[in-house]
């Protein structure tokens, strides 16, 4: 089962000619990905690798049945790409592009509202099913097929921690990288309800960090509708307020936004909250073997 | 990005924001001139990009020019330190010689971004409590500020002004004032992708007028590669030196107080990295995100920075290689510890991509550094070294 992505996933890569568009392609392609289609405007007519490169989302899902878009355009042009895509009916919408100005998410948010589509990121790692592909910068080799779904806003402590929870024998169902911007397509609330649901999913790990609520509206959520295990680490405990620490999101601003109030939060709602992430896998091992045992 | 008193006033001004009469100032012989042609007691104000200015001794009253000389002699020049520069202050470059107001009643008012869920759109926030930090005011009486939210979407309305206007329950002859500023503040956080407008305070004189008397503007830092305007703008000299010389580099670099640097790729894995360097007893001087793409240039500038940090004792490299490739993290470590002479203890701790190539270099260069294979070690090791150091 897995969530958002899975065997009937077929990929459109936006930006599929340039550097990171074709690098990823090929990674993820390597990963048993269905990449069926490109779009560069202004080169439709070539190909990648055999990959048909289109000059519009449109053409993709028309000739190719496109149904979800990985995105790898510079900030300026990722707002008409995301649109694009969702005015093209395109399901999953995965953006990996860094920078994109706070007002323009806004109207991409709106223009989600009341359409088929749904959007991971901006500024993510992209999101990752084991044994169906993935979309986006998760490397191949942190990755197995299991029981464990993975929600973070960070990149590589996602990798990190996939690789921990790989290295103890643990696989995962689906990862997904939710994006360390203000303003994101998906929330953690969205993605625990996917999981919740999920027939594959046994357990599921939180990556969060200081900025913003969402998760103290994943606590809020977790209490009420969640009751498969949880674990959590929140990133930036040391952060000094009122500074970007390198994710847009990343601000302690008028004293919210703390690690302290995400994990009290979080600890309300039963979740387990890891002072040091280097116990992540640990932690869930053990909760799954008692499972077993039961 | 933040941007000095005058220059957000400027921007107010543009939009026909009523502001008191003044100008900027160097020196205090423009600061006197300045008063001389206001005719007026005038305020002089220190420009930095810091809240608390008053307390700190950053602004002065002076009812002649000669007062306003003294004041601005006084201001130029000087450390102000305030709640938000911490204790090191910062040096006034600047002063803002102000018309003084006849004041009968302090605002706030305030347009930023709420970033909650489903609910993403910009939102005012007004109060009687002027003159207060707003931050003060929420948590001691949520009920006193009054919030308008406004979406792109739709743009402004003027029953956004209506319901602020009404929820303070301010008098019949401001409401068309009132609604031009509500109005402004709107045009201008869209015009110039800002990140908050902050009037505070936004004043009833005693002659029955609304002045913006102070004001703060943000912009986003996303946004910015489309107003060059704003761009220019920028103080260095509120800056860190090295962070701005980072910013240069393409890495992402922020100064703390700590002994134990630390260089990581991505920026949750680096705060996560400096968390755990706390937990381990330590302190960290420093984010640092050397980004994914970074190359063996970048890594050995981002080198160059840390140790040109006098109170870092001890250095963590933590890179968890995906995109970014460990062997040219090698590389580049390998580079700048020749080039640089300040030998300080290292720890480097390598994972993912080409890792075993990248170890095998740093094995066999002569650099001198400790290897670690777990996260939470790594962090250990380096706050041990940071203290075994002779200083």
């Amino acid at each position: 089962m897995a969530i958002l992505f899975n065997e009937n996933t077929r990929v459109v890569i936006q930006g599929i000619t340039g550097n990171e568009g074709s690098f990823h392609a090929r990674e993820s392609i390597k990963f048993g990905t269905k990449v069926i289609a490109g779009v560069t405007p202004g080169k439709g007519g070539i190909d990648l690798d055999g990959i048909p490169v289109y000059n519009r989302v449109i053409d993709a899902v028309e000739n190719e049945g496109a149904n979800a878009s990985g995105i790898y355009v510079p900030a300026s042009f990722a707002p008409d790409a995301i649109i694009e895509s969702i005015e093209a009916g395109i399901q999953l919408i995965v953006c990996m592009t860094e920078g994109i100005p706070v007002l323009d998410m806004i109207k991409v948010k709106q223009a989600l509202k009341g359409s088929n589509s749904r959007l991971i990121g901006p500024n993510c790692p992209g999101i990752a099913t084991p044994g169906a592909g993935k979309i986006g910068f998760i490397p191949n080799f942190t990755l197995t097929k299991g029981n464990v779904g993975v929600i973070s806003r960070s990149g590589t402590l996602t990798y990190e921690v996939l690789w921990q929870l790989t290295n103890l024998g643990i696989g995962q169902s689906t990862a997904v990288g939710i994006g360390g911007d203000p303003i994101v397509g998906s929330s953690f609330v969205d993605l625990l309800e996917l999981f919740e649901k999920d027939p594959q999913t046994d357990a599921i790990v939180l990556i969060g960090e200081i900025g913003g609520s969402a998760e103290e509206e994943a606590a809020e959520f977790i209490k009420d509708r969640v009751s498969k295990p949880v674990v959590s680490f929140i990133a930036g405990r040391t952060a000094p307020p009122g500074r970007r620490m390198g994710h847009a999101g990343a601000i302690i601003a008028g004293g919210k936004g703390t690690s302290e109030e995400k994990t009290k939060a979080l600890e309300a709602a039963g979740v387990i909250v890891e002072k040091n992430p280097a116990e992540i896998g640990k932690m869930i091992k053990n909760i799954l073997d008692k499972k077993i045992n039961h | 990005m933040k941007i000095h008193e005058y220059q957000a006033k400027e921007i107010l001004r543009q939009y026909n924001i009523p502001l008191p009469h003044g100008e900027v100032a160097e020196s205090p012989e423009k600061a006197k001139e300045i008063a001389s042609s206001l005719r007026t007691t005038v305020v002089v104000k220190a420009q930095v990009h810091a809240g608390g200015r008053g307390k700190g001794g950053g602004i002065r009253l002076a009812e002649t020019p000669k007062e306003a000389y003294d004041a601005a002699k006084a201001i130029i020049g000087m450390k102000l330190v305030t709640h938000q520069t911490g204790p090191e202050g910062k040096i006034v470059k600047k002063v803002l010689v102000e018309q003084a107001t006849d004041i009968k009643q302090e605002l706030y008012l305030s347009l930023l971004v709420d970033r909650s869920r489903n609910k993403e759109c910009l939102v005012y926030m007004a109060s009687q409590a002027g003159g207060m930090d707003i931050e003060d005011v929420a948590s001691t009486s949520p009920e006193k500020i009054i919030k308008a939210a406004i979406s792109p979407a739709t743009g402004y309305s003027p029953f956004h002004a209506r319901k602020l206007f009404y929820g303070l329950g301010l008098d019949k002859s401001l409401s068309t004032q009132f609604s031009n500023i509500i109005k402004a503040l709107y045009q201008i956080f869209v015009a110039k992708d800002a990140s908050l407008i902050e009037i505070n305070p936004l004043v009833i004189t005693q002659d029955g007028n609304l002045i913006a008397l102070d004001t703060k503007i943000t912009f986003d830092d996303d946004g910015i590669y489309r107003h060059p305007e704003i761009k220019e703008m920028r103080d260095i000299n509120e800056e860190d030196p090295l962070e701005v010389e980072a910013v240069n580099t393409g890495v992402n670099y922020i100064k703390l107080d700590g002994e134990v640097g630390c260089m990581v790729n991505g920026a949750g894995l680096a705060m996560t990295t400096m968390d755990l360097i706390k937990l381990a007893g330590g302190e960290p001087a420093n984010f640092l995100d050397v980004g994914g793409g970074a190359s063996a240039e970048r890594v050995e500038k981002a080198f160059r920075i840390l140790t040109s940090d006098p109170k870092v004792k001890a250095i963590l490299v933590n890179i968890f290689g995906g995109i970014l490739r460990c062997d040219r993290v090698a590389n580049g470590l390998i580079e700048a510890a020749s080039k640089i002479d300040k030998k300080l203890p290292m720890v480097v701790r390598l994972q993912g991509t080409n890792v075993e190539e990248g170890r095998k270099l740093l094995q066999n260069s002569n650099l001198k550094f400790e290897v670690a294979e777990e996260l939470y070690e790594a962090a250990r090791k380096a706050v041990e070294l940071s203290r075994s150091t002779i200083p």
